[in-house]
């Protein structure tokens, strides 16, 4: 009698318990998403006299209730097709066509008079109706951002061409909470030379209600 | 004829599937441990626009979420389809947003106070208008930090359609 061994308990389900289990983490999961567009919004102040800014200098984009995007710049004004803003930001950025002080050392564009002076004093300036679709927003952010990063990953590579990586790849690096704190005294030096050569002056003006 | 008869009786032994439960619970390990607890319950549509020049947001420092989206369709009969703030658990007004950045800010350590970023989950149809009104809301309190957050993808495709 005493001999008589334990019965062996059948592991035959324990799959099915295992798949039900993770069936049902699969479908509660959501992947979080933890990354987006970082901006700064201007701080509130009482309207001072706005400081005179020639008219060359700023690039001025106007998003309509239809999501057609208005682009007033260097004299002329058209609508302009998402895809094509980048391009025209970046040159307007890169167009250099200051002269004496105002001379621009790193742009490498037309030299347009009627365009911005150089990196400094060139400004985007985006407006939007009250209508305008939260995505079309956030692409025509995108592509001003794309445009500043463009020129700043030019820039980057052509002062540092040691570090074999360009701004953004920097950035991210320096970001990165892996990276060595040596390194990243390095990186953060090198990245604010470049925000200081090309700096991102953005002006948003106050939405229109209509 | 007596020669194919033997090799059919031998027959294919069976597959073991004792490893089988091993391998279900790797996976199921997997998921337990990647999975992010949701920090809130949505209730409204939270579709986000995609971008490509994105950055990581800083988790080491505070970050504060509103949504703004349309509310879901078991609510849509009680709020209507007009997109709506959503502060925490609650849907909230454009005055709520004071009040939340100040609750959230009295719950930092004060180092922490000036890195708090505000992310903004916005569904990609909600129109401008109500974002530029959270905005205006956080220039009011200060809060100058923002993030849109952004799926990654194409943001002139997805602009489209």
């Amino acid at each position: 009698m005493a001999k008589r061994s334990a019965p062996e308990v059948n592991a035959g389900s324990m799959a099915d318990i295992a798949f039900l289990l993770l069936i049902f983490f699969l479908v509660t999961t959501d992947i979080a998403t933890d990354s987006g567009l970082n901006r700064k919004l201007p701080p509130m102040i009482e309207e001072t006299d706005p400081p005179k800014i020639k008219e060359r200098n700023i690039f001025q984009i106007n998003v309509n209730r239809n999501n057609q995007i208005f682009l007033k710049s260097g004299g002329e004004e058209k609508i302009i097709g998402l895809k094509d803003l980048r391009a025209t930001a970046v040159k307007f950025l890169d167009n250099g066509g200051g002269i004496g002080k105002d001379a621009c050392d790193g742009c490498q564009g037309a030299r347009n008079p009627e365009s911005s002076d150089n990196f400094d004093k060139a400004i985007i300036s985006l407006s939007n109706d009250r209508l305008t679709k939260y995505k079309t927003y956030i692409a025509v952010q995108n592509e001003i951002i794309a445009a500043y990063n463009t020129l700043r990953d030019r820039e980057f590579i052509k002062r540092y061409p040691g570090m074999g990586m360009s701004y953004v790849e920097a950035n991210e690096r320096y970001l990165d909470p892996q990276t060595p704190p040596s390194e990243q005294e390095n990186l953060k030096d090198k990245l604010e030379a470049i925000k200081i050569l090309i700096p991102q002056k953005f002006s948003e003006a106050e939405t229109k209600s209509n | 004829m007596s020669k194919f008869k033997k090799k059919k009786d031998g027959g294919l032994p069976p597959i073991s599937t004792a490893s089988l439960p091993d391998i279900v619970f790797m996976l199921l390990f997997f998921f337990m441990v990647a999975t992010v607890i949701k920090e809130d319950n949505l209730l409204i549509e939270n579709k986000l626009p995609s971008a490509d020049q994105i950055e990581k947001l800083d988790k080491k420092n505070p970050v504060s979420y509103i949504y703004i989206g349309k509310p879901s369709a078991n609510y849509v009969d009680k709020y209507g389809s007009e997109a709506r703030i959503q502060l925490n658990d609650k849907y909230a007004a454009v005055d709520d947003i004071a009040p939340f950045i100040a609750a959230e800010r009295a719950a930092l350590r004060e180092e922490l106070l000036p890195k708090l970023t505000i992310a903004l989950k916005v569904d990609s149809e909600a129109n401008m208008g109500l974002v530029s009104d959270v905005k205006q809301e956080l220039r009011k309190v200060n809060a100058l930090k923002i993030n849109y957050t952004t799926r990654k993808g194409d943001a002139v495709a997805g602009a489209q359609n």
